[in-house]
């Protein structure tokens, strides 16, 4: 607890770092799986392939990721730019999957009658299956949000500050109050970015609230979301 | 630069897979790690996930718990354990287990409540003691859900294996970091194109399995889709018909 | 439908969505100082870039360098904790990290594997010739902080063993552990037995010398270790460094590595008086206020300057 006490500022300090670390990769890959999750939906011939490859990089480990990014980037060794490519990728990864289920469950009856009230196909789309798909979007964006906030740690191994700092630096020190600090300090951002996404959800989804038939969608969405979502770490 | 080649080069290359060092014992070790953590979680999490989709108790718990448990990070936690317990395969594979319990909640819950309310009905119906209804209805009916739940815990662990090198616990991740700290690539990449094979196998292995135990002559009440058309009550002729749940 | 109120709601939502992000935005300060540099900096215009390896005593040295050119009037910006030196080094030669505490010893023997410098003067001096272009090294400190294998004393005392030499009578298998890069070092399990005949196995354990690695000695999971020097652990586990009489291991001091374009006089003259302070008795009882006082390490290197009072 000594330790605790007297390094508030650098928890909180690292905290913040944490949470700048990991907003870009949600809210990129989030952005990236909308267009990629709706092609993948919109033309059942490409849904495989593109859920297959984007299963397979979901697969990839995270730590020799973030060794390769440099490689692959072509960015320096020390730049916290490689974490930020390679969470997005596992966001996108995460979250197409997600998508595609969100826009294929949107009722190909209400589809057709948009059409029919002479909505064009991009009117269509932002007036009637984003919003229709968003219980499903938020639910894969919270997987999502969880699994960037906890892999981010991982960055402190290849020199990208993040909240793993505790962890490592901790662990030399043999200081256990300090990896303990670390682990709840991901976990309460973890909760923050789960209730703000939540209410979001709320405030731009409010035809779900009282609806007994869109809460059960949305759970049963929250739930495959849940069920679907592995590998990295 | 051929790197690509270079890993494949490393990954065939008899000094790098023979012996108690190579890497088909560093596989093995990744495999048990799997397995043991699944293994202990199920002897966990099914009977409480089965007690939840029974009774209807806690519901969602299960998922907000398997939701939340990804922020959960297994590398601050294999570090803390190891702090108590020392190097070697204790503080991983306890981390392990703690990360593969809430997949198998959730699928043996998930089983459970996709189960249709009518046909546990039915099966009271005709007589079934509630111990009938959970093992002869609820048991197989739910089971595809339940290696779900197995196979996203597997791929979990598998992947989240390689940290175990850092408390020096072996499996394929002894090969990467020691990649990393002497900047060997074709290592790194050779022992991560080995990690995510594995990975693949086991999602092969488990998608199998999921079709197998779907019991014969039963439409998979596995839910394809998110689709929820059924919650609606459609208008028919005058009064919609609610279905009382 | 809904269509009507969307605007508002679809407001309100991004308003609050927005905000998170700003936070965000505001938190970009980085504690550690790890920018997201990508390019190389221009060393005169810019903060002069101070890196340091991941392991906590080499922070302290780098948090050291730092207060004392902010207190001479120079920017600094910090980028600590990058882990090996197979890691950072290529950043330091493209200068997108430009000064960084080593050790004489190791830093030589990355650059010429096959040295034959072992002695603290004849180190440095080979160092000066081994180091690629671009890069040079500031006066070295006589702090000493090097690689050495440590047995426990029960197993000094049992086996008669206070020597590296001594090892080849052990007729017991022995492991070495130490972090991973150690098995492909030239002081690692191959220098060993072509310098003292002596066979080992190889348990890498990442924590850079800490509890993990005293707890396998301990447990006799492993016979023998690696510990740098000036860990305080030496002392209060009690353990046994072996001597080196061949020298299997150079003699390692600290030395400021830098960017020739960062080397402007004012800091050379700064980092030099540092270096010049500094004392093996120091480095240990640095790096015991860290792992026994728990302080962090800008509490350290303030007490320190304060103690020495060089500016």
């Amino acid at each position: 607890m000594k330790w605790v006490e007297s390094n508030l500022g650098l928890v909180w300090d690292l905290t913040l770092t944490h949470v700048a670390l990991c907003i870009p990769p949600i809210v990129i890959g989030f952005l990236l799986s909308i267009p990629i999750g709706w092609f993948a939906n919109r033309f059942r011939v490409s849904r495989g392939t593109i859920l297959v490859v984007l299963g397979l990089l979901y697969t990839i480990p995270s730590l020799p990721l973030f060794i390769f990014m440099p490689l692959i980037l072509g960015t320096s060794q020390v730049s916290s730019l490689n974490v930020t490519v390679a969470l997005t990728i596992y966001a996108v990864a995460l979250m197409v999957r997600s998508a595609s289920d969100g826009f294929g469950s949107v009722d190909s009856d209400i589809l057709q009658a948009a059409s029919a009230m002479g909505y064009s196909g991009w009117q269509r789309f932002w007036r009637v299956e984003l919003p229709l798909s968003g219980p499903v979007l938020l639910a894969g964006l919270r997987v999502v949000s969880a699994s960037t906030v906890s892999l981010a740690t991982i960055g402190s191994v290849i020199g990208v500050t993040s909240l793993g700092y505790l962890f490592l630096n901790g662990l030399q020190r043999t200081i256990p109050a300090e990896v303990a600090s670390g682990i709840v300090a991901v976990l309460v951002i973890a909760v923050v970015f789960d209730l703000v996404i939540v209410l979001a959800g709320r405030l731009l989804l409010p035809w779900n609230r009282g609806d007994r038939s869109a809460r059960a969608t949305a759970r049963a969405a929250r739930r495959r979301a849940v069920l679907v979502a592995e590998g990295a770490s | 630069m051929n790197l690509l080649g270079e890993g494949i080069a490393w990954i065939v290359d008899p000094a790098n897979y023979a012996g108690p060092q190579g890497w088909i014992v560093r596989m093995l070790e990744q495999l048990f790690y799997t397995f043991g953590a699944i293994a202990v979680a199920a002897v966990i999490a099914i009977p409480l996930g089965y007690l939840v989709g029974h009774t209807g108790r806690g519901r969602d718990i299960a998922v907000s718990l398997s939701g939340g448990f990804r922020a959960l990070p297994s590398f601050g936690v294999i570090i803390l354990l190891a702090l108590g317990l020392g190097i070697g395969f204790k503080a991983p594979l306890l981390t392990f287990v703690i990360i593969a319990i809430p997949p198998i909640l959730a699928g043996a819950y998930a089983g459970f409540e996709a189960v249709d309310r009518k046909t546990i009905d039915a099966a009271r119906a005709m007589g079934m003691t509630e111990w009938q209804v959970m093992t002869r209805v609820e048991v197989p009916l739910g089971l595809p859900l339940l290696i779900g739940g197995v196979r996203s815990s597997a791929l979990q662990v598998v992947a989240t294996a390689t940290l175990a090198a850092y408390v020096s616990g072996g499996a394929l991740g002894v090969f990467i970091f020691q990649a990393f700290a002497t900047r060997d690539y074709p290592q790194a990449l050779g022992a991560s194109v080995i990690v995510t094979a594995l990975a693949l196998a086991l999602e092969g292995i488990f998608a199998l399995i999921q079709k197998l135990v779907v019991p014969r002559g039963v439409v998979a009440k596995e839910p394809k889709d998110v689709r929820a058309r059924a919650p609606r009550p459609r208008a028919t002729t005058g009064i919609p018909v609610q279905e009382g749940k | 439908m809904f269509t009507a109120i969307k605007k508002g709601r679809l407001l309100t939502g991004l308003v609050a969505v927005s905000a998170v992000v700003a936070l965000a935005g505001c938190a970009s300060s980085d504690p550690l100082g790890n920018s997201s540099t990508s390019g190389s900096t221009d060393a005169a215009s810019g903060p002069i870039v101070i890196g340091s390896q991941a392991y906590y005593s080499n922070e302290i040295i780098a948090e050291i360098y730092a207060q004392a050119l902010e207190a001479n009037g120079i920017e600094v910006t910090r980028q600590f904790n990058i882990g090996q030196r197979d890691a950072y080094l290529p950043a330091l030669e493209s200068g997108d990290v430009q000064l960084f505490p080593e050790y004489t010893g190791n830093l030589l023997q990355y650059y010429a594997p096959d040295t034959t410098a072992r002695t603290s003067d004849d180190v440095y001096a080979a160092l000066a010739d081994a180091l690629p272009q671009g890069l040079e090294v500031l006066d070295q400190s006589p702090a000493t902080d090097q690689d050495s294998y440590n047995v426990t004393k029960e197993f000094s005392d049992s086996n008669g063993v206070t020597s590296l030499e001594d090892l080849a009578k052990v007729t017991t298998p022995l492991t070495l552990g130490g972090n991973s890069e150690l098995q492909t070092r030239p002081y690692g399990p191959e220098g060993l037995l072509s310098t003292y005949g002596v066979t080992v196995g190889f348990t890498p354990i990442e924590d850079s010398g800490g509890p993990l690695t005293i707890a396998a000695l301990k447990d006799n999971t492993v016979q023998l270790v690696n510990i740098y020097s000036a860990d305080p652990n030496i002392k209060t586990s009690g353990l046994v460094t072996l001597e080196d009489p061949k020298g299997l291991f150079l003699a390692s001091n600290v030395v400021p590595l830098i960017n020739s374009d960062a080397a402007t006089p004012e800091v050379t003259a700064v980092i030099n008086k540092v270096s010049a302070a500094l004392t093996a008795e120091d480095l240990v009882d640095l790096n015991s206020q860290s792992v026994n006082d728990q302080k962090s390490a800008d509490t350290i290197a303030a007490g320190w300057l304060e103690k020495v009072a060089l500016f």
